[in-house]
């Protein structure tokens, strides 16, 4: 039974040192503010599955100390440059790095979420991504001689943790066109939601929310936070804060900068 | 600083013949490309711009562009990145070592993969500099070539920058020079490129946007590019249309 949780702290307090979290790239709805309450639940040893990017909210548990491991495709602020925390923490190797390619992701997910071992994917054969990943290899197509693939074990992300426009009281979460947020909770053994809203009519009682639901099935807890992703925008509802992004990126190009970010931006605010 | 509008026309020009184009994250001038392709092409051409809700089709998350470039459902892809090297192999991960790089770049994207299934993939970085074309990638996040037996459906055909564009020859896996920007001549290109590449006798000078282009670039371009961005619209055209 999914948990309607009053608080994005205690949201927060559901996800455990060390666990493998899928989080979605900036355009699919990343709940920032649980993020925060991550950060101030001081959890450590995370590993980040981006799927496939990620920014802000990377950098932010990374610089925050809260991140041993990410895989990703790719890691950056956008038109506010790189992700500062990420870049420090790769050259200290302080971050164990997975590099990825978006499709790779999005395949081990798939696998995950069809219950096989592993997904062949085309390409990568003769790219330093595949040469540096010892957990993905190359077979011969079972079924074509003189054919190379390779092949990338499931990904079965702890938790999925990703904000939503809205949920019913059931804790199905509609998370309409957003159908990466689908495939992540369904590989996921379990999804972590903020929604802007709760409604009080079941999502399933309309054939047009219905084909755009997560099922409550999938998701363990359910927290409202208005303008959850923020300073990420979120669908048409804002849009993303680039004062405050732009203000992040200079802030967290030094370790004092990022410091001061944290005290005044995360761990003194939205305490809800 | 090349003029923008050249670049945006010189790529367009390279889709040529395609019927699906699809367009990546961070690019406003090969979105821009895309979508003049598609206004000279009198809409045949289909595009999708990622990012855009106008002009971008998706509706099965982001694995989607993969999905249709696996199938074979899009004939060219943009890449650009932070190394590219005389054998088109190209860093988008970082250098000085790895995986402690001391410059970081991104990182892959979709590229590890599109550069195999999209049949025209064409590289554009503005950036034209002994950093940015280099004689030996640090990072090989694609491939410029790969060995017969390796599935891969094309590949890439072609390099603009802010200084000219270059063909590439899959066989023989170099570059050849085709044109030159205005102000730009062979010597002062070879001078700002980190490796060889080929020259043929005669180098004409880039085609320059012809009025019709233009256009189209004020008009029905400016105003579908500015839908994703907006700063860059605002920067490069003189919207004549309704925004």
């Amino acid at each position: 039974v999914t948990e309607l949780v009053d608080t994005t702290n205690g949201l927060a307090r559901r996800v455990p040192d060390g666990a493998l979290i899928a989080i979605p790239p900036d355009y699919a709805g990343v709940a920032m503010a649980a993020t925060r309450a991550v950060v101030r639940r001081g959890a450590r040893g995370l590993r980040l599955l981006a799927v496939p990017t990620s920014g802000l909210q990377a950098d932010l548990l990374i610089g925050a100390g809260c991140v041993a491991s990410l895989e990703a495709a790719a890691m950056t602020l956008g038109e506010h440059g790189a992700a500062p925390c990420f870049v420090r923490a790769q050259r200290a190797g302080t971050l164990a790095i997975k590099d990825a390619t978006c499709p790779a992701i999005h395949a081990g997910l798939q696998a995950a979420e069809k219950g096989v071992p592993f997904m062949p994917l085309r390409g990568l054969i003769g790219t330093d991504v595949l040469r540096h990943r010892t957990d993905w290899t190359v077979i011969d197509n079972p079924f074509a001689a003189g054919d190379s693939i390779v092949v990338l074990p499931a990904l079965r992300p702890d938790r999925a943790l990703f904000h939503a426009a809205m949920a019913d009281r059931e804790g199905n979460v509609w998370i309409g066109r957003r159908r990466e947020l689908i495939t992540m909770a369904h590989a996921a053994e379990a999804s972590l939601v903020t929604v802007e809203r709760l409604v009080d009519r079941p999502l399933f009682d309309d054939p047009a929310l219905a084909a755009g639901t997560l099922p409550a099935l999938f998701v363990e807890a359910v927290a409202v936070a208005p303008r959850g992703a923020w300073p990420i925008g979120f669908e048409d509802l804002y849009p993303t804060d680039d004062g405050h992004i732009a203000a992040y990126a200079r802030a967290a190009a030094t370790p004092e900068g990022f410091a001061r970010y944290l005290a005044e931006h995360v761990l003194d605010a939205d305490a809800a | 600083m090349a003029d923008p509008r050249l670049l945006i026309v010189t790529l367009a020009r390279l889709l040529d013949g395609c019927r699906t184009v699809a367009v990546g994250a961070l690019s406003p001038i090969p979105g821009s490309a895309a979508l003049l392709a598609r206004a000279l092409s009198g809409g045949r051409l289909h595009v999708s711009v990622l990012g855009s809700r106008r002009h971008s089709d998706f509706s099965d998350g982001g694995r989607e562009l993969f999905d249709r470039a696996g199938q074979g459902r899009i004939d060219a892809f943009f890449l650009g990145g932070g190394e590219i090297d005389g054998a088109g192999n190209i860093n988008m991960v970082g250098t000085g070592g790895y995986p402690r790089s001391e410059v970081r770049f991104p990182g892959t994207f979709g590229a590890a993969f599109m550069a195999f299934a999209v049949p025209r993939v064409i590289l554009f970085r503005e950036e034209h500099t002994p950093r940015v074309l280099v004689p030996r990638v640090a990072f090989v996040s694609v491939p410029g070539t790969s060995p017969p037996g390796v599935w891969r459906r094309g590949g890439i055909t072609a390099l603009v920058t802010g200084c000219c564009v270059f063909g590439f020859d899959p066989a023989r896996a170099r570059f050849e020079l085709r044109s030159v920007h205005p102000d730009e001549t062979v010597a002062s290109v070879r001078a700002a490129t980190g490796f060889d590449f080929d020259v043929p006798a005669l180098v004409p000078t880039t085609e320059p946007p012809g009025a019709a282009e233009i256009a189209l670039l004020d008009g029905p371009v400016a105003d579908a590019i500015a839908e994703v961005y907006p700063r860059f619209a605002g920067a490069v055209f003189e919207p004549t249309g309704t925004p």
